[in-house]
């Protein structure tokens, strides 16, 4: 009986959409039944367009080449030059795209299942989203989180 | 090093990536035959035996040279 993971994604940033992927990915490729629940922000993690942003707003954690204070963070352009910053970093660490490692998920039968509920709420639409995903609810993912050896918010 | 039928260097490229990349390699694999992968992924030397471990395929080899980490990884 192969192992099982349930994940929920419930964060729409180029740093929040590693996790669930990576992760998902990874048990895969261990011999795991995977599958990530999208809700929210999340479902950002869907779209065909995959244009996901940072921000250091609000975060004082992420490293800056030198510390911006907040208030000069709300500036326009800000988030897009962290973004930026992130992104040529992650490519020099040879750290895959979110998009490779959705890639990953799919070619390796992780089911992606957007939650029906907040697809309507913020009324997106199927056209909107990546080939090869399904929908369901909550009780769809405890359904299978009852079963999960590993399951995640995130 | 032992005979190998395949062999893929994923050097350069982070967790998750070899273990990504020898799921790939390995599933090409009829049983019996040999991955030699190399890695320089510092966390490879930990993550690829637990993929091995995890997987049933045998680690059969691993050592350490100029750096780069290398695995022998049986299909099991």
């Amino acid at each position: 009986m192969a192992k099982k993971l349930a994940i929920i994604a419930s964060k729409g940033t180029l740093d929040g959409g590693y996790p669930p992927f990576l992760l998902a990915s990874t048990a895969a490729a261990l011999g795991f039944e995977a599958k990530i629940f999208f809700t929210f922000y999340g479902l950002q993690l869907l779209k065909k367009d995959l244009s996901l942003q940072v921000s250091p707003l609000g975060n004082p954690a992420m490293p800056m080449p030198v510390p911006v204070p907040n208030l000069l963070q709300i500036l326009p352009g800000m988030e897009a030059f962290a973004t930026w910053m992130m992104r040529r970093k992650l490519k020099k660490k040879g750290v895959a795209s979110v998009a490779e490692l959705r890639e990953a998920c799919l070619e390796t039968d992780v089911e992606l299942i957007a939650c029906q509920m907040t697809v309507d709420l913020f009324d997106f639409q199927d056209k909107d989203f990546i080939d090869g995903i399904s929908h369901g609810g909550a009780a769809t993912f405890l359904e299978f989180a009852s079963e999960a050896d590993i399951t995640l918010y995130i | 090093m032992s005979d190998f039928a395949a062999e893929i260097d994923t050097s350069g490229l982070n967790c998750p990536l070899p273990v990504l990349k020898a799921r790939k390699a390995l599933s090409g694999l009829p049983s019996g035959q040999r991955l030699h992968l190399i890695a320089t992924d510092r966390g490879a030397n930990k993550d690829i035996p637990v993929f091995c471990k995890m997987t049933g395929n045998p680690l059969i080899a691993s050592h350490e040279t100029d750096n780069k980490l290398h695995f022998i990884i049986e299909k099991g």
